[in-house]
C-alpha cells in the first residue's frame, strides 16, 4: 500500500515538474498501443518521459497550435500543411502509413466487394440507400470520409440511411455492427475489433485515395519559446531511426498477419507542401 | 504497480482534493447564506444555476486559462493533477454551497425560535445551527464528490488523460469504450460506481452518527 | 407574571391590536380565535421573538415559548432536555441531572439515551415541555400544544399544564379547542381579525359572553 501511494505521489511529482515531453496524437495511434511499445525505449535512452495526449487530429493540432504540446503525431496531410504554413510547426516527417477500409455486414447488400474504385463503392451504397455510419466527429477518419463523398460527387447529409455516431472508431464499428451498416475505418482499429463485430472488410485495396499517412511535427520554438524543443527533436530523430522504423512495422504483425503501420522512413507518399 | 489501482487512487485523490478545496469556500458561504434571516435570492439563483454548469464548458474555460498561451500559462498547470483539481473544485463549489445553503435555510427559522425562546443569544443561534448542520454538510460534500468523481468533460480537457500522470476512472472508461473494449469499460465503470458508493456511504454513516 | 398594554403589530394587510392582557402567577390565560386571527403572533410578541410596533410588555422572570411544531435537535432525548440549561452555561453534568428529573416528570426518562428524531408526536411535545421547564421559566407561552395529539397524550399534556400552574407559573395557552380552554383556563381572550373581541374571567367568558360574536364563536357558528 505504501508503495502504491509512493508511486502515486511520484506520478504527481512528475506532472508537477513539467519537464516531460508532451506529444499530442490521434486516438487511433494511441488506442493501438503502438506508442506504449516504442516510447519506453526513447525514455530509457534519453531520460525524457513522454506524456501522450490522445485526442482527435483537429484537437491535437489546436492544442499544439497554442503551445500546449511539444510535438504532434497526426494523420491529416491537408491540415498538417496549414499548420506548417501558419508557422506553428516545423520539422515535418512522414513516419508510417496504412489504409482506410470500407467494412460492412457479410451479406453486403450494396455489392461493395466487387468494386475496384472506392468512389464507385460509395455510389453503390448511396444508390441502394444502404445504412452507413459516419464518425461525425471531425476526426481524421471523418475528414477522409467527407473527402471521399465529395470526390464521388455525392452529398449523403440528411439521408435517412446516413447515421452519424459522433463517437470514436471503436464505438462506431460497434454501432455499425449492431445496425448491419457500412462504415469507413482505419485498418488498425478494425483489426483489433474484427472478432468482436459482425463486420467484414469489403473494400480493402491499394487505392491511393484510401491511403492513411501518419506524420510527426515539432512545435515551432520561435513561436512558443517554452516548448521542449530539444526533446521533441530527439524524439523525431529516434522515430526516424531505421531500427525504430522496423519496430513500428513489426508491431503486432505476427498477431494480424500484416503491418498495422507500414514504415515510411521519412518518405511521404502523400506530399505535404 | 497495478494500473487499475493507480487510476482509482488518482481518481480518489483528484476528486477528494477538489471536494475539500471547494468545501473550504463553499461550506462557509452556504452556511452563512442559509443562516441569514432574509433569503438571498440573487446568491441562491447564482448557486442553483452554477449547479448546472456543464463540465465540458468548465473544462474549456480552464483549458484557456491554464494553456501556455493563456493568462495563467506560466504556472504550467495544464495537463497536471493540480490543474484538474482546480477545474473540479469549480464544478463542486456551487453544489456544495447550494446544498449547504438550502439545508441550513430550512432549519434556520425553527432553530432561531428555539434558541431565542430559551433565552439564548444570536451567537448561540448560529452555533446551534452549525452543530445541527452536520447532515446538511454531509449531503453537500457527498453531492460535490459524487459530481466530480463521475464527470469526464473537464478532466479530459484539463488533464489530457495522460497515462501514469492524469488518467482517472472516467477517462479510462472513455478510452476503453472508444477502443470498443466494452466489457473492460463496464468493469471500470463498476469500480467507479463502487468507489463512489463506498465514499458516500462512509460520509453518510459519519453524518448520521448521533451527537452525544 | 406577564402583562401587555396597548400592544400593536402591523403587517401588510393585517394589524394585531391588544389593549391589555395579563396572566398572573398560577393563572392560565387561554387565547381563542379562528385561524389567522393573530394568536400565534401574539405569543411571539409576548415571548420577545417578534418586537411590537407599539405598546409595552412586562415580563416577571423568564418566559419560554413553545412552538406548535417544536424543533428537536439532532441529538439524544437527554441532550434535548438539557439544551436550555446548556445555553445558560450550566455545566453538562448538572444540566443532565436536571434534565433527567424533568424527563421523568413528562414520562420520558426511559427514552433519555435515544435519538430525539425517533419520537412520536406526543413524545415530541412532552420532550419540548421538559426542555422548556428545565430552565424554570416564570411564564409558559404554549402554542396549541395538543393539536394533532391522541386523547391519551392530550390528557397527559393537560395534566402537566395543570401541575405547572399549581407551581405558580403564569401560562398563556393558545388553543382552538374550546373544551380544553374551558377545562384549563382561569381567564380567556377572544381574538378575531387581529382585534380583541372579549376578554375576562373564564366563568363569565364562557357562560355569559357580552359580545354577540363571542357567543357565535362559542356556540360553534361561523363568525369569520
Amino acid at each position: 500500500m505504501r508503495r502504491l501511494l509512493f508511486s502515486l505521489m511520484l506520478s504527481l511529482g512528475l506532472a508537477l515538474a513539467a519537464s516531460p515531453l508532451r506529444l499530442a496524437t490521434t486516438t487511433s495511434v494511441h488506442d493501438s498501443g503502438l506508442l506504449d511499445a516504442i516510447l519506453p525505449g526513447f525514455t530509457a535512452e534519453t531520460g525524457i518521459p513522454v506524456q501522450v495526449i490522445a485526442v482527435g487530429t483537429g484537437q491535437a493540432l489546436a492544442i499544439a497550435g497554442r503551445g500546449d504540446a511539444d510535438a504532434v503525431l497526426v494523420h491529416a496531410p491537408a491540415l498538417e500543411a496549414v499548420f506548417l504554413q501558419e508557422g506553428k510547426g516545423v520539422l515535418h516527417a512522414c513516419l508510417a502509413k496504412n489504409r482506410f477500409l470500407i467494412v460492412g455486414p457479410p451479406e453486403d447488400p450494396a455489392g461493395v466487394r466487387w468494386e475496384t474504385n472506392v468512389l464507385n463503392a460509395l455510389r453503390k451504397i448511396y444508390l441502394k440507400g444502404a445504412l452507413f455510419v459516419s464518425r461525425g466527429d471531425r476526426s481524421g477518419t471523418h475528414k477522409k470520409e467527407l473527402e471521399l463523398w465529395q470526390a464521388a460527387g455525392l452529398d449523403p447529409q440528411g439521408k435517412r440511411w446516413y447515421l452519424e455516431s459522433g463517437s470514436g472508431m471503436g464505438a462506431t464499428l460497434t454501432l455499425a455492427s449492431e445496425k448491419d451498416a457500412y462504415t469507413l475505418t482505419d485498418l488498425g482499429t478494425f483489426l483489433f475489433l474484427r472478432e468482436k463485430v459482425r463486420l467484414v472488410a469489403l473494400f480493402d485495396r491499394d487505392d491511393p485515395r484510401m491511403l492513411n499517412q501518419y506524420s510527426y511535427m515539432v512545435v515551432n520554438p520561435e513561436r512558443f519559446p517554452w516548448v521542449h524543443f530539444e526533446g521533441a527533436k530527439k524524439l523525431r530523430a529516434y522515430l526516424l531511426r531505421p531500427e525504430v522504423q522496423e519496430k513500428i512495422g513489426a508491431y503486432l504483425k505476427d498477431r494480424f498477419g500484416q503491418s498495422l503501420f507500414e514504415p515510411l522512413f521519412g518518405r511521404c507518399v502523400i506530399p505535404v507542401p | 504497480m497495478n494500473e487499475l489501482v493507480e487510476i482509482t487512487l488518482r481518481s480518489l485523490f483528484v476528486s477528494g482534493s477538489a471536494t475539500l478545496l471547494a468545501a473550504l469556500f463553499g461550506l462557509p458561504l452556504g452556511l452563512w447564506l442559509g443562516a441569514r434571516a432574509r433569503p438571498q435570492r440573487l446568491a441562491a439563483s447564482l448557486l442553483y444555476a452554477g449547479m448546472g454548469l456543464p463540465p465540458v464548458v468548465v473544462g474549456l474555460f480552464f483549458y484557456f486559462l491554464l494553456s501556455r498561451s493563456g493568462p495563467l500559462g506560466s504556472l504550467g498547470l495544464l495537463y497536471t493533477v493540480p490543474g484538474m483539481i482546480l477545474a473540479e473544485s469549480v464544478l463542486a463549489f456551487p453544489l456544495i454551497a447550494g446544498f449547504a445553503m438550502a439545508g441550513v435555510a430550512a432549519k434556520a427559522e425553527p432553530v432561531r425560535r428555539l434558541v431565542r425562546s430559551l433565552g439564548g443569544s444570536e451567537l448561540q443561534v448560529h452555533l446551534t445551527l452549525l452543530a445541527e448542520s452536520r447532515r446538511v454538510v454531509v449531503a453537500a460534500l457527498a453531492a460535490g464528490f459524487g459530481a466530480v468523481i463521475s464527470e469526464v468533460g473537464a478532466v479530459t480537457l484539463v488533464g489530457g488523460d495522460i497515462r501514469h500522470a492524469t488518467r482517472v476512472l472516467t477517462t479510462a472508461v472513455v478510452i476503453e469504450t472508444r477502443k470498443g473494449e466494452l466489457e473492460r469499460a463496464a468493469a471500470l465503470g463498476a469500480v467507479l460506481l463502487g468507489v463512489t458508493l463506498l465514499i458516500t456511504a462512509i460520509l453518510v454513516v459519519f453524518g448520521e452518527r448521533e451527537a452525544r | 407574571m406577564i402583562a401587555a398594554e396597548g400592544l400593536e403589530k402591523r403587517f401588510p394587510g393585517f394589524t394585531l391590536r391588544v389593549p391589555a392582557l395579563k396572566a398572573a402567577p398560577g393563572e392560565i390565560l387561554a387565547v381563542l380565535g379562528p385561524s389567522g386571527s393573530g394568536k400565534s403572533t401574539l405569543l411571539m410578541l409576548l415571548s420577545g421573538l417578534l418586537s411590537p410596533d407599539g405598546g409595552t410588555i412586562t415580563r416577571e422572570g423568564p418566559a419560554v415559548y413553545l412552538d406548535q411544531h417544536p424543533y428537536l435537535l439532532e441529538r439524544s432525548v437527554l441532550e434535548n432536555a438539557a439544551f436550555g440549561l446548556r445555553l445558560k452555561g450550566v455545566p453538562r453534568a448538572r444540566a443532565r441531572e436536571v434534565a433527567l428529573f424533568w424527563l421523568s416528570r413528562v414520562g420520558l426518562k426511559a427514552l433519555a439515551p435515544r435519538p430525539a428524531r425517533g419520537l412520536s408526536g406526543g413524545e415530541r411535545v412532552r420532550l419540548a415541555l421538559a426542555r422548556a421547564l428545565a430552565t424554570e421559566p416564570k411564564t409558559l407561552l404554549l402554542d396549541e400544544p395538543t393539536a394533532n395529539l391522541d386523547p391519551a397524550n392530550v390528557a397527559r399534556v393537560e395534566a402537566l399544564i395543570r401541575e405547572e400552574k399549581a407551581r405558580g407559573r403564569a401560562i398563556v395557552l393558545v388553543t382552538h379547542n374550546l373544551f380544553q380552554a374551558k377545562r384549563l383556563a382561569d381567564r380567556a381572550l377572544f381574538l378575531l381579525g387581529g382585534e380583541v373581541v372579549e376578554e375576562g374571567p373564564a366563568p363569565s367568558f364562557f357562560d355569559s359572553p357580552e359580545d354577540p360574536r363571542t357567543r357565535a364563536f362559542l356556540s360553534g357558528e361561523m363568525v369569520w
